[in-house]
């Protein structure tokens, strides 16, 4: 496995809950996997922890393992090496990345590319004219070449793990479907593995292999893409297509979740998302969530699955 | 594809052939909106979709007096809007009191020092209208009293939109602008906002103009739609018929983006010429 | 979708000793200015021509000037003087400059261009050089020296208000504001300014030390306070004489008090500057 999160809990100071709390999360060589939630769900800590990059006032317990090294216990040198070489991470803003004085081809450079693969790379990521580019500055460039920039930079490392952290939100649609069918292509090329964080379900769905919700630091529910859109388990993830607009679905209205997605400030003592849940019963509000294993594979942390989980023909009958 | 506004005697917002132009460092001009009509029925909703650049943003500016047209009119009710702000006190509130709009980012379109009962008052105020109204409105978008004392960096983004829309709300609009109202929040809240807007429209008969990049938002919940590219309107319609039955290649390409099951990031891209 | 996942947490803001010892320093000056009249063990005016030029000893502290007045007892009045002025000329400069800068920035055009060519105009002038001017004019004194000072600091309140107004006035809240129908004097007094003020005033509060510095300056050149004002720039001038004499105190005492308050001004100034821009 390249990358394993297991029971992974991350405290900040000054929270009323955890940030991550009891992550297991796992992504294989070659294997696009998303991770979906709202805001404050914990996706770009989870992120970030597979980057050994927590805030230094956190606690955390668990493990994080990319190939075999621990994660948390690198420090210095090994700690340096794993985040220039092992894993590479993209965000949303490719700005935050690049350093705005120095030229596109410095910026790959850094990362351990020579002028000719820096140029390739370019090339690769559907940059037009890349020697011109090499010696271009950030502001030159739209925010859409400038992550295509970033993703060279990612890819220069020959990294065995991506992390996309909303790495297409900001981006034109056509832009967004340009560039993320150049991270499948480059991703079969290199067998590298891709956590892809989004907080657009059709998104995860269409381009991943295995999706993880996260909703108040948890993990609530693993599946396969086909699964979650077909049978999504966990009543969150039920809620969530419920209130996403699909295209070409005009019939159906959307049903909003009530309430707002919980902050750091708010703890829970048993299933954070019972006061929100329309199948909620009283004992789920004492229940501490534990996942569980689905009939195909999956996992669901509800204090009702798999026995609640209606079967796709009974969703699309209600 | 027609161009023409429908130019019904219903028609409650008749925009007519705007155009915008801005100088180019050296010479030449961008066309940043060129030759847009469309119209919208009292209670009636229409979707502006495209993508950065398309500028749908400087039509809605437009349509609220922020960006003058370099030609074209707008009319509400009949009446032309004047392009800029009216001297006149009483003539620049009735202008007012024709198109509101809500902005993008509820993180920085509320006055950060006012309370959202401080934010309302200010404009019932403004508007000579009872301060009381105040707490109703506040109501009416589902805040409560804690809410009402709060700051806007005490409050949630879903919340900001709430305030910002019951802000617009207080001036009692004709038409709302929507510039991509929903785009900053959680699905969850923008579902929550979509159904207010919903209620508000079939409430009051505030005809929504709803400016928006996100296709299967703007198919939920407008009547009509404009496909912008590069400042001009590819194609215009019934919202239903234009993303069921698309006429433009570029509408086509656009619905082809948009990731759903069983699509391939792949198909996207060599459509685009 | 903002990829804001973490709520900001608040991290334990530490004060740097520094900047304690400094609000310490303040905060003992500004006592020592308000109780002067019962700390001085003498009046600040008291001649003793026996006393001339004493050191330190048990009845006069921090020793005479050549005078023999107290230099304890005229430094401690002197901190009112020295302590007030700069406030009214950064309250001079902060009117002006903010009405300047703020109507630059919202009306831009041939107004934004009209004031940012006279700061610019300004700004090339030596700033003590024009302050000269408006003295030899209208006459020396504290009040023309606080007026002209106040005139001088207008420039660079003026260009920092702008330049901050023109990143609020492009806010959507400010768009809404016009879109409602307010008008442009009402929104600018109203919204926009309150909405400066905090980054204004820290602004002001860095400038505090180097208005206090060209006080004393104007004073030390003759230009300001005159005798037998306490005031500190002209306690060192009148001490200067006594250098040559082989006396260091009567120009060591005022100039380490002028010293040692810009210097704790600009310390805590550019900490409580920092946080206040944090905050905006």
């Amino acid at each position: 496995m390249l990358l394993t999160l297991d029971h992974l809990t991350v405290r900040l100071p000054g929270t009323a809950r955890p940030v991550l709390d009891d992550v297991t999360l796992r992504v294989a060589a070659g294997e696009v996997v998303g991770l979906v939630g709202e805001s404050g769900s914990g996706k770009s800590t989870t992120a970030k922890a597979a980057l050994g990059l927590l805030p230094g006032t956190a606690t955390a317990s668990g493990t994080v393992r990319v190939d075999d090294a621990d994660v948390l216990a690198l420090t210095g040198e090994e700690l340096r090496r794993h985040r220039a070489r092992t894993v590479a991470m993209i965000h949303q803003d490719p700005r935050a990345a690049l350093n705005p004085v120095r030229r596109i081809g410095d910026f790959l450079r850094e990362r351990g590319a020579d002028r000719d693969r820096a140029a390739q790379l370019l090339g690769a990521v559907g940059l037009s004219d890349p020697e011109r580019r090499l010696r271009q500055r950030p502001h030159e460039l739209s925010g859409g070449m400038l992550q295509r920039v970033v993703i060279a930079g990612a890819l220069a490392a020959r990294p065995r793990l991506l992390l996309a952290d909303e790495a297409t939100s900001a981006l034109d649609v056509t832009t967004q479907a340009e560039i993320l069918a150049l991270l499948r292509t480059l991703r079969a090329e290199q067998g590298a593995g891709l956590l892809f964080i989004t907080h657009d379900l059709h998104l995860a769905a269409a381009y991943c292999d295995r999706v993880y919700v996260m909703y108040a630091g948890r993990i609530v529910e693993e599946r396969t893409a086909q699964a979650f859109f077909a049978a999504p388990a966990h009543p969150y993830t039920r809620g969530l297509l419920d209130c996403s607009p699909t295209l070409g679905d005009t019939s159906r209205p959307l049903l909003p979740i009530p309430g707002r997605p919980p902050s750091l400030g708010d703890a829970f003592p048993g299933c954070p998302f019972a006061s929100r849940c329309p199948d909620a019963e009283p004992a789920c509000e004492t229940w501490r969530p534990e996942a569980a294993e689905l009939p195909d594979g999956g996992v669901a942390a509800c204090r009702r699955a798999p026995a609640a989980v209606p079967t796709a023909t009974e969703r699309n009958l209600s | 594809m027609s161009t023409e506004p429908r130019n019904g005697p219903d028609a409650l917002l008749v925009v007519d052939g705007l155009r915008k132009t801005y100088p180019l460092p050296g010479r030449g001009r961008l066309t940043a909106a060129d030759d847009v009509s469309f119209s919208v029925a009292p209670g009636g909703s229409l979707g502006i979709v495209g993508e950065s650049g398309s500028g749908k943003t400087t039509v809605a500016r437009m349509l609220v007096g922020l960006v003058r047209p370099d030609a074209g009119t707008v009319t509400v009710d009949g009446r032309p809007r004047s392009p800029r702000p009216p001297r006149r006190r009483q003539a620049r509130l009735a202008r007012a009191r024709e198109v509101q709009m809500v902005f993008q980012d509820p993180y920085i379109s509320l006055d950060p020092r006012l309370t959202a009962a401080q934010c309302l008052r200010t404009t019932l105020r403004l508007h000579g209208r009872d301060e009381a109204t105040a707490v109703r409105l506040l109501e009416r978008v589902g805040l409560g009293e804690r809410e009402a004392d709060a700051r806007p960096r005490q409050l949630s983004g879903g919340q900001r939109q709430r305030l910002a829309i019951a802000r617009a709300l207080a001036v009692q609009p004709r038409v709302l602008v929507l510039d991509e109202a929903v785009a900053a929040l959680d699905v969850s809240i923008q579902a929550q906002i979509l159904q207010l807007l919903d209620t508000i429209r079939r409430d009051t008969g505030v005809a929504l103009v709803f400016v928006s990049h996100d296709l299967a938002v703007v198919q939920h919940v407008t009547d009509d739609v404009l496909v912008m590219h590069r400042g001009s309107v590819v194609e215009q319609g019934p919202t239903q018929r234009v993303l069921a039955e698309p006429a433009h290649d570029y509408t086509r390409l656009l619905l082809a983006a948009v990731p759903r099951e069983g699509w391939d990031p792949e198909g996207a891209v060599p459509a685009r010429a | 979708m903002t990829a804001l996942t973490l709520a900001p947490v608040r991290v334990p803001d530490r004060r740097p000793v520094g900047v304690t010892v400094a609000a310490a320093v303040l905060l003992l000056v500004v006592l020592a200015a308000l109780l002067a009249p019962w700390l001085a063990p003498y009046a600040p005016d008291a001649i003793d021509l026996s006393a001339s030029l004493a050191g330190t000893s048990g009845d006069h502290l921090l020793g005479t000037d050549s005078s023999g007045q107290d230099l304890l007892s005229r430094v401690l009045h002197g901190a009112r003087s020295s302590l007030v002025a700069p406030v009214l000329l950064l309250a001079v400069a902060a009117l002006l400059g903010v009405t300047l800068g703020v109507l630059a920035a919202w009306r831009g055009g041939w107004t934004d261009a009209l004031v940012s060519r006279l700061t610019d105009v300004m700004y090339a002038f030596p700033g003590l050089l024009f302050t000269v001017l408006i003295i030899a004019v209208f006459g020396t004194g504290t009040t023309t020296s606080v007026l002209a000072l106040g005139l001088a600091y207008t420039p660079t309140v003026a260009k920092y208000t702008r330049s901050l107004a023109l990143a609020e006035s492009r806010k959507p809240y400010v768009d809404a504001y016009r879109i409602q129908g307010m008008g442009g004097a009402r929104i600018c007094a109203l919204h926009l300014v309150p909405n400066l003020g905090r980054a204004v005033v820290g602004y002001l509060v860095v400038l505090f030390g180097e208005a206090l510095m060209s006080l004393a300056t104007l004073s030390y050149l003759g230009f300001g306070a005159q005798p037998p004002s306490s005031d500190w720039g002209l306690m060192v001038q009148e001490g200067q004489a006594a250098v040559v004499q082989g006396a260091l105190l009567p120009a060591l005492v005022p100039g380490t008090a002028i010293a040692l308050v810009v210097v704790s001004f600009n310390v805590v100034g550019v900490w409580a500057a920092d946080r206040l821009g944090r905050q905006a």
